[in-house]
């Protein structure tokens, strides 16, 4: 199992993994589905000088008494003096706000980009993939609760300064740098910086996130990115209210914004059976999506399997993801996906004129890739994506 | 279990959470409380399902509020002495025993582990005394405890040692550490609206857990006394603070791992702090020179919350109701769901000493 990945650029191939570190690895890489992967860094978080992780936050407003309020998400987090906001990896001290996540990594991989999923987005290509601890939400569902619920010093991280993230990239020949795994919200300060350093080295940026932030948050640290997959996890309120701990209408914004700032977005719908697998909620999705951002943003109904604190329900049946796709396909939106399924010809790219197969995946690979020019070349219907490096 | 550090000498360590004037009346009665325990019965430790079950549904819960206005003498200081006699008489008058070690007795069984849960946030200014936890280690070894099984903690070994404990790890002498050095244990243990690791000191290292909070308001909460304090327990309290912590510290209580080792609650308020916490405010704290102590938190925490509104009123503040953060946990905590104690007033036993 050559699973583990040195962030100081050594192949650990030979180091035998415990089976902690080759589940999160396989877990987060899709190492069980013969995806090649890289894993995460075994550096003891206690152990690390932690203030070269402390970097002043970006978005917030100093008020009296030395509280802070946060301006980062839509919870805006009032923060007292040494206490952290909802997300543990932001800290008042004496009236100034830090991120204590600033390069230091919990987890990283060489991933498909399919595997984000961004399907139209440079298929084929692999992608270095980050993420620090924290998250401003707590999903009941979370795959990755380990480090996207845990305080920075409570999970293992190496220091990987942005300089680094864009060497790294290169090294493994990856045309893109992903921010994902937790919530990349939570450590925009470092996203921004190292999207920076990755550009100047032309390696893009693509960021995996709830949509959960602020729009002046969302314009300064998304505006860096090249592409953007957003996990909507419900069309009601009450759902984000009960499941995610958020609320949905700052999502539906953050998603209007992107569309504005001209941002390549696909949308991710984790389809979570009895609690938002409805035929209004699927219709409502789709109407709202074809209505606010267009009828050529993918849309990938994905299965859910039991973890965290949702171990109670079983996995979405299969119907439950293809009568999804049927009512979104009948509102009209053009790429619809079931996503979690290995072998569904639900994840090939169909073209909406013609409906011959145009991208052929096997598990997170796009084994064939026909469009040219970014159109169909049977019948020359544009095919929006980004589809070449 | 692999402790990180370094064993350290006996004699170092059991003197090491000591740094007070009294070392030397501590090793006494750590030797005299070796043979008070082997010659005296061990009265069984009541558990909170054994004392429900003993005393009925409409019981009252007991709290004990002790003061000495003494307390510190001259000096800013708290007397060890004074803080000695202060938990030796709400302790006996908690238990209506007559003898200070009695009432540890009863409440520890032989071999037990026992964990001194502590809040050690606010620093020097407003953490659990030092004095407080000394007399109580000291009274804990006199009534059988070994040194090694009692278990000084928090969740930050920088936070203990800020506000005046040193650490100590290994060993046969008391020990002190954040869950910083151990960890949480790998699985969630969860209810209701929590979800969290719990820490190995808890876990592994009590079979006791006596809890140790301040008196202070809280900015979200209202106020943070003894179920807030559990916040301390666990991995991620910064997702527990919406909505007035409500009904986040209710259902924290009600996980197995704390409330199956829950046995007493002694706050210290010798310190205490009407506004503006949690952090340290000087200018918001008083001498209150207290001593809370009950065995059902929530009657404990209902106490807390009319000090603390008394002394908001004294100084010309609006209700914790009235800023719209009033603790309405404890109402929670005390529903037909938690059944974690009793927050109504006639159902509670003041009694002050």
């Amino acid at each position: 199992m050559s699973c583990s990945l040195d962030i100081e650029g050594k192949m650990n191939g030979q180091h035998p993994l415990d089976r902690r570190s080759f589940l999160k690895c396989a877990l987060a890489s899709g190492a069980a589905l013969g995806v090649a992967s890289v894993a995460h860094p075994a550096a003891a978080a206690a152990s690390e000088d932690d203030s070269r992780y402390v970097v002043e936050a970006r978005f917030y407003q100093r008020l009296q008494d030395r509280k802070i309020k946060c301006k980062l998400c839509p919870r805006e987090c009032t923060v007292g003096d040494k206490e952290r906001g909802y997300c543990g990896v932001r800290e008042n001290r004496g009236g100034t706000y830090y991120t204590l996540v600033h390069s230091r990594i919990a987890a990283a991989h060489v991933d498909p980009v399919e595997k984000k999923p961004l399907f139209h987005y440079l298929p084929g290509t692999t992608a270095f993939s980050l993420g620090t601890a924290g998250c401003n939400v707590n999903c009941k569902f979370c795959q990755n609760w380990e480090i996207s619920q845990s305080r920075p010093e409570q999970v293992p991280a190496q220091y990987t300064p942005p300089q680094r993230v864009a060497e790294l990239a290169k090294q493994y020949n990856c045309p893109t740098v992903a921010y994902t795994y937790s919530e990349p919200v939570v450590f925009s300060e470092y996203l921004m910086d190292a999207a920076d350093a990755a550009h100047a080295a032309d390696i893009r940026s693509i960021v995996v996130s709830n949509g959960y932030l602020q729009a002046d948050a969302l314009k300064t640290a998304y505006g860096k990115m090249d592409a953007v997959k957003i996990d909507l996890k419900s069309f009601s309120e009450s759902y984000y209210r009960q499941v995610v701990t958020g609320q949905l209408k700052p999502v539906l914004d953050t998603l209007v914004n992107l569309r504005k700032l001209g941002k390549w977005t696909e949308i991710v719908y984790l389809t979570v059976p009895t609690l938002n697998d409805s035929d209004q909620e699927f219709r409502g999705l789709a109407q709202w999506i074809k209505t606010n951002l267009g009828e050529d943003v993918p849309l990938h109904f994905t299965q859910f399997h039991p973890e965290y604190l949702l171990k109670n329900l079983p996995i979405t049946p299969i119907p439950t993801l293809e009568r999804a796709k049927a009512i979104a396909d009948a509102e009209g939106l053009h790429y619809v996906y079931i996503g979690n399924v290995p072998g569904h010809p639900a994840q090939h790219t169909y073209c909406p004129k013609c409906r011959k197969m145009l991208v052929e995946r096997v598990g997170f690979t796009a084994s064939e890739v026909l469009i040219q020019k970014n159109r169909c070349p049977f019948c020359q219907q544009p095919i929006a994506g980004i589809w070449h490096v | 279990m692999e402790w990180p550090c370094g064993p350290q000498s006996q004699r170092s360590l059991r003197m090491s959470i000591l740094d007070t004037n009294s070392r030397r009346d501590f090793f006494k009665g750590s030797l005299g409380g070796a043979a008070l325990w082997c010659a005296g019965g061990v009265t069984g430790a009541l558990s909170a399902e054994a004392r429900a079950a003993e005393s009925g549904a409409a019981a009252k819960s007991k709290v004990v509020v002790a003061r000495d206005e003494k307390l510190r003498g001259a000096g800013p200081s708290v007397d060890s002495n004074r803080m000695l006699a202060l938990i030796d008489r709400s302790m006996q008058t908690l238990f209506g025993r007559n003898h200070p070690t009695d009432p540890w007795r009863m409440l520890i069984r032989p071999g037990e582990t026992v964990s001194l849960k502590v809040n050690s946030l606010g620093g020097r200014g407003i953490s659990t005394n030092v004095q407080l936890i000394a007399a109580i280690c000291r009274r804990l070894q006199e009534s059988g405890v070994k040194p090694a099984d009692i278990v000084i903690w928090d969740r930050d070994c920088s936070e203990l040692e800020r506000a005046g404990f040193r650490l100590a790890v290994g060993g046969d002498g008391v020990q002190c550490l954040g869950t910083d050095r151990i960890g949480y244990e790998q699985e969630l243990s969860s209810y209701g609206s929590v979800g969290s690791r719990v820490s190995k000191i808890l876990t592994q290292r009590s079979n006791v857990l006596i809890n140790l909070p301040v008196l202070k308001d809280h900015d979200g909460a209202g106020i943070t006394i003894a179920l807030k304090n559990m916040y301390g327990v666990i991995h991620n309290p910064n997702k527990y603070h919406p909505n007035g912590c409500d009904p986040y510290v209710a259902d924290l209580n009600m996980l197995p791992e704390i409330r199956s080792r829950m046995r007493l609650t002694i706050c210290d308020a010798t310190t205490a702090m009407y506004e503006g916490g949690p952090a340290y405010k000087p200018e918001h704290s008083w001498n209150a020179n207290t001593l809370l102590v009950s065995q059902d938190p929530v009657a404990l925490d209902q106490i807390g919350w009319q000090m603390i509104e008394r002394k908001r009123a004294e100084k010309g503040l609006k209700t914790l109701d009235a800023e719209e953060r009033a603790p309405k946990y404890i109402a929670t905590a005390a529903d037909a769901e938690h059944r974690l104690g009793n927050n109504d007033p006639k159902r509670i036993s003041l009694v002050e000493v």
